[in-house]
């Protein structure tokens, strides 16, 4: 028979059947495997990196003489409470001359000025004052550690209910059309850039803010709290919609059978269910205001100072790495230590999302199949 | 059902309501506010043209011009590695194996980890490491690569939205049906080749999802670039990868925090902000349409 | 009587802990059809797909035992399992088309088999869908997307797809569940038509079908074969009970 596709080429036969080696199949499974540990391998530097630029901070011995001359001018011991108030009830943005945003200033390798003694460094770290760019200074992270901890607080406080009711809404009450609307527009909101909300909160929120409460100080944790939120929002929506709507439906027509009513079946059954999924969204969402810098760096006021009213000047962690690390040099201490601030940022967020996946998405699998 | 139990319920339920729009109402406020304030700014000439008198006037076209190069070159490095990284997860990772674990987690840590840290990062790896590296190998000590960038900062920004590729291509993989796999492996195709006819061409509208999102996420995102390679002013537009670059939203935060004046440069700084949310804003609603498309397809 | 084109030594799978497939043995003979019978889950999918190794892309699947191809035992370490798909063609239950044009459908085979030439191309794709009694359906519109034929065209067009690459055993697994009666007919007629030049091994829940297009039936039940045969007699005179009840319809 005269069979065209007989002349395919490929014959049957027992050595046709032999095992081949194939080098593009080879090649690319090895490349594929390859760049799929990139995303292991950028987390491990990124570990490495950061830290590595701390370590100055702790053994700093060639610079040791300078040091010293410098400390007996300055003799510091003490606290001086009164020059952390000093920056407060005015706007501040670490950034203040105009050279030292033109980064081509910043010649790594150029004479280096030792502000502070080693020990002193770590000693001040744990001080009430943030004051690097004294002629004493002083890195205490205390007033930026409490100001992000205040920031954090209040934003959570006004993005985890409105977010979780709405997820609720969306996820439980609301008719088909309206899902299809709400549940878009927050995605949209998530793609907002932060420097669009830092902006809208600084130049419309906290003027509107001030003219409600009449507060003195226009930028401050307020302000900078309900900001995050809006950052915070999708986040913590999105995550508990996925809870809630992956709850069985067996859960809730078993609650409906018995006769309670829809609220009642959402409020007392599915929203309990979903609990370790809220659980991570709060976590996930903790972890974005933390982290966040360009909110904090517009609206916050960035004063550092400790204070529990909600409407004086905070400067957070993010945003004092992002303000001053343009006006550090490359390598002095002011430059490890917010390096430190990062490594410290980092360590954080990193185990908030640990805890959110190992702890909560275990219970939440354990609670839904019952192993 | 008692009367004091439906008055509860439907408290209840209008609380949620309540939040629900509350949300929306912030978003369409912001939107509304934005564009008051930037419409009568924002023009052709706008877009096009330089700043002025010491950024007092004048358009923001170096800063799209910048973010523009600034995206660019962030897909290309996270596109393809991207697409890669969810090949592998989906096509060639058991789901329970410990490494595809481990990737995921990373890629999911990534995702979370504050974008500050990128730029902190790309200063430590990309410029001291890397760049100064460079310098010494190439250039005899000479400062070309080890400093702040446009190369720079387009590689830390490829970091930051990698997880954002992975995550849109990974879920458009898993929507081409595993019969046409099927078809391809009986048919005597291997597995590579099954993956480079029919797996890539099948997810190809979540590769451009992802690319999108990716693109958005990095025309917005500023403490990445806040010390890797976004410049104040510069008077020419960025010709090689050791330039910096002027970048739309570095530009928002600057003029709206350390301009001369910034009352009264307010206009400009509405109109910025407008193009930028326009920017990120078109693109996002561009993914969420191409992805509810895909999601349904896929039921 | 010639030596058969499959053999079955002793073959055993497990899906994990379960086992699907316990201990079979059977010889299936060149250019005649042979019909897999048997109630759902039975594992007579999952015996078909043995054949060719599609199980192969299960997790967790364990196989002892030999088939033997040609008198080559495919389970062997030494055997390229992606040349073996191309001499053990299949077809599915549910059509499935790629998302490209007719003609690219037919010519993938062909094409990652290194062949480029347009020409010989064009041969094999009319070649192989006039085999498939579908050419003449389908020749003024070789490059629209498949997805716009009909079930039945899907799947005759899939069978021409598998033709293409010249294979000498082709597996079906119930290619016509998901056809209207007429398809069906269609399908039926092409399978006796094709048994002139290939060996083909059919999965069916549909007794009458197998008792229509098939030489030979194999009985399944619960992962054993319980019955192997001329097609006539295990339809008239099974020798057991069980085979006798699925054939009469008192299970299954």
């Amino acid at each position: 028979m005269d069979n065209p596709i007989e002349n395919t080429g490929f014959v049957f036969s027992k050595e046709s059947l032999r095992k081949k080696f194939r080098w593009s199949e080879f090649f690319s499974e090895k490349i594929i495997t390859g760049v799929a540990f990139l995303s292991i391998t950028i987390i491990v530097l990124i570990f490495f990196f950061v830290f590595r630029e701390t370590l100055p901070i702790f053994h700093q011995k060639k610079e040791t003489k300078k040091i010293e001359s410098v400390q007996k001018q300055e003799q510091y011991n003490g606290e001086e409470t009164s020059v952390a108030k000093n920056s407060a009830g005015q706007e501040q943005y670490g950034v203040i001359t105009k050279d030292t945003l033109m980064m081509e200033n910043q010649v790594p390798g150029e004479d280096t000025i030792v502000r502070g003694s080693d020990e002193a460094t770590v000693k001040s770290l744990l001080g009430k004052e943030w004051l690097p760019v004294s002629d004493r200074p002083r890195y205490g992270l205390v007033p930026l550690l409490v100001g992000t901890l205040k920031i954090t607080l209040l934003a959570i406080l006004f993005a985890a209910p409105i977010a979780i009711l709405a997820a609720l809404f969306s996820a439980a009450f609301a008719p088909h059309w309206m899902r299809e609307i709400i549940k878009p527009a927050i995605e949209l909101l998530a793609g907002f850039p932060s420097v669009v909300i830092g902006f809208f909160a600084l130049m419309v929120m906290a003027s509107f803010f001030q003219n409600i409460f009449g507060y003195d100080t226009r930028l401050n944790a307020f302000v900078g709290g309900v900001a995050m939120a809006l950052a915070a929002i999708p986040i913590i929506y999105t995550i508990t919609e996925d809870a809630l709507t992956a709850v069985p439906r067996s859960y809730t027509e078993a609650s409906l059978a018995l006769g309670a009513s829809r609220w009642q079946t959402a409020l007392f059954v599915t929203l309990p269910a979903a609990t370790p999924g809220i659980f991570a969204a709060i976590l996930l969402g903790i972890g974005r205001v933390f982290g966040e810098t360009m909110i904090a760096l517009m609206a916050t006021g960035n004063a550092a100072m400790i204070s529990v009213n909600p409407f004086e000047s905070v400067r957070t962690l993010a945003a004092t790495i992002g303000a001053e690390m343009a006006e550090v040099v490359f390598g002095d201490t002011h430059y490890s230590v917010l390096f430190l601030i990062g490594s410290l940022l980092f360590i954080f967020t990193f185990c908030l999302n640990a805890l959110a996946e190992f702890y909560v998405k275990g219970r939440l699998v354990k609670r839904f199949q019952g192993k | 059902m008692s009367k004091k139990n439906r008055i509860t319920g439907a408290l209840f339920v209008g609380t949620t309501a309540f939040s629900a729009f509350l949300i929306i109402a912030v978003i369409i406020i912001l939107l509304v506010v934005i564009i008051i304030g930037g419409k009568d700014t924002f023009s052709w000439e706008f877009l096009t043209s330089f700043p002025q008198d010491g950024m007092m006037k004048g358009g923001i076209f170096p800063a799209i011009y910048g973010t523009a190069l600034l995206v660019v070159i962030m897909s290309v490095a996270a596109v393809p590695f991207g697409t890669i990284t969810a090949i592998y997860l989906t096509e060639y990772a058991s789901e329970t194996s410990i490494l595809a674990q481990t990737i995921r987690f990373a890629v999911r840590t990534l995702a979370t980890v504050p974008s500050i840290i990128f730029g902190l990062f790309g200063l430590g790896f990309f410029i001291k490491f890397v760049g100064g590296g460079m310098d010494d190998v190439f250039l005899g000590g000479q400062l070309k690569w080890g400093q702040p960038n446009i190369l720079w900062a387009s590689l830390t920004m490829s970091l930051l939205t990698l997880p954002v590729v992975i995550v849109s291509v990974e879920e458009a993989i898993r929507t081409v049906p595993r019969e046409m796999r099927e078809a391809s492996l009986a048919l005597g195709a291997t597995k590579w080749e099954t993956i480079r006819r029919i797996v890539i061409p099948g997810s190809r509208s979540g590769i451009m999802t992802g690319t999108i999102l990716a693109v958005s996420r990095g025309a917005g995102e500023v403490a990445p670039i806040l010390f890797t390679g976004a410049a104040y002013y510069l008077a020419t537009l960025p010709t090689s990868l050791s330039d910096q670059f002027m970048n739309l939203g570095y530009h928002i935060y600057i003029m709206a925090t350390q301009s001369a004046n910034v009352d009264q440069t307010l206009p400009i700084q509405f109109a910025t902000t407008l193009v930028l949310l326009m920017l990120t804003f078109m693109l996002n609603l561009t993914a969420v349409i191409i992805r509810s498309r895909l999601r349904r397809k896929a039921k | 009587m010639k030596q058969p084109k499959i053999q079955i030594r002793d073959l055993t799978l497990f899906y994990g802990e379960k086992m699907a497939l316990n201990s079979i043995s059977m010889e299936i003979p060149e250019k005649e059809v042979t019909a897999f019978i048997g109630p759902s889950g039975c594992g007579k999918s999952t015996f078909l797909r043995t054949l060719n190794r599609m199980n192969d892309l299960i997790p967790n699947v364990r196989i002892t035992g030999e088939v033997l191809v040609d008198s080559l035992n495919i389970y062997d370490k030494q055997i390229d399992v992606v040349n073996l798909r191309k001499k053990v063609g299949m077809v599915f239950q549910k059509s499935n088309p790629f998302t490209k044009s007719i003609y690219e459908n037919v010519a993938y085979g062909p094409k990652i088999n290194g062949i480029h030439d347009r020409k010989k191309l064009e041969v094999i794709v009319e070649t192989s869908l006039q085999k498939a009694f579908i050419w003449e359906e389908v020749k003024d519109r070789l490059h629209d997307s498949a997805m716009g034929l009909s079930g039945g065209q899907q799947q005759r067009m899939c069978i021409a797809r598998a033709l293409a690459v010249n294979p000498e055993i082709i597996l079906m697994d119930e290619p016509a569940s998901a056809l209207d009666p007429i398809s069906t007919a269609k399908i039926e007629e092409l399978i006796f038509e094709l048994k002139k030049n290939y060996t083909i091994v059919i999965v069916t829940h549909n007794m009458q079908q197998a008792a229509r297009v098939s030489d030979l039936t194999a009985f399944f039940y619960l992962g054993e074969l319980v019955e192997y045969g001329k097609t006539r007699k295990i339809f008239t005179t099974p020798d057991k009970k069980q085979t006798e009840d699925y054939i009469t319809g008192r299970f299954g």
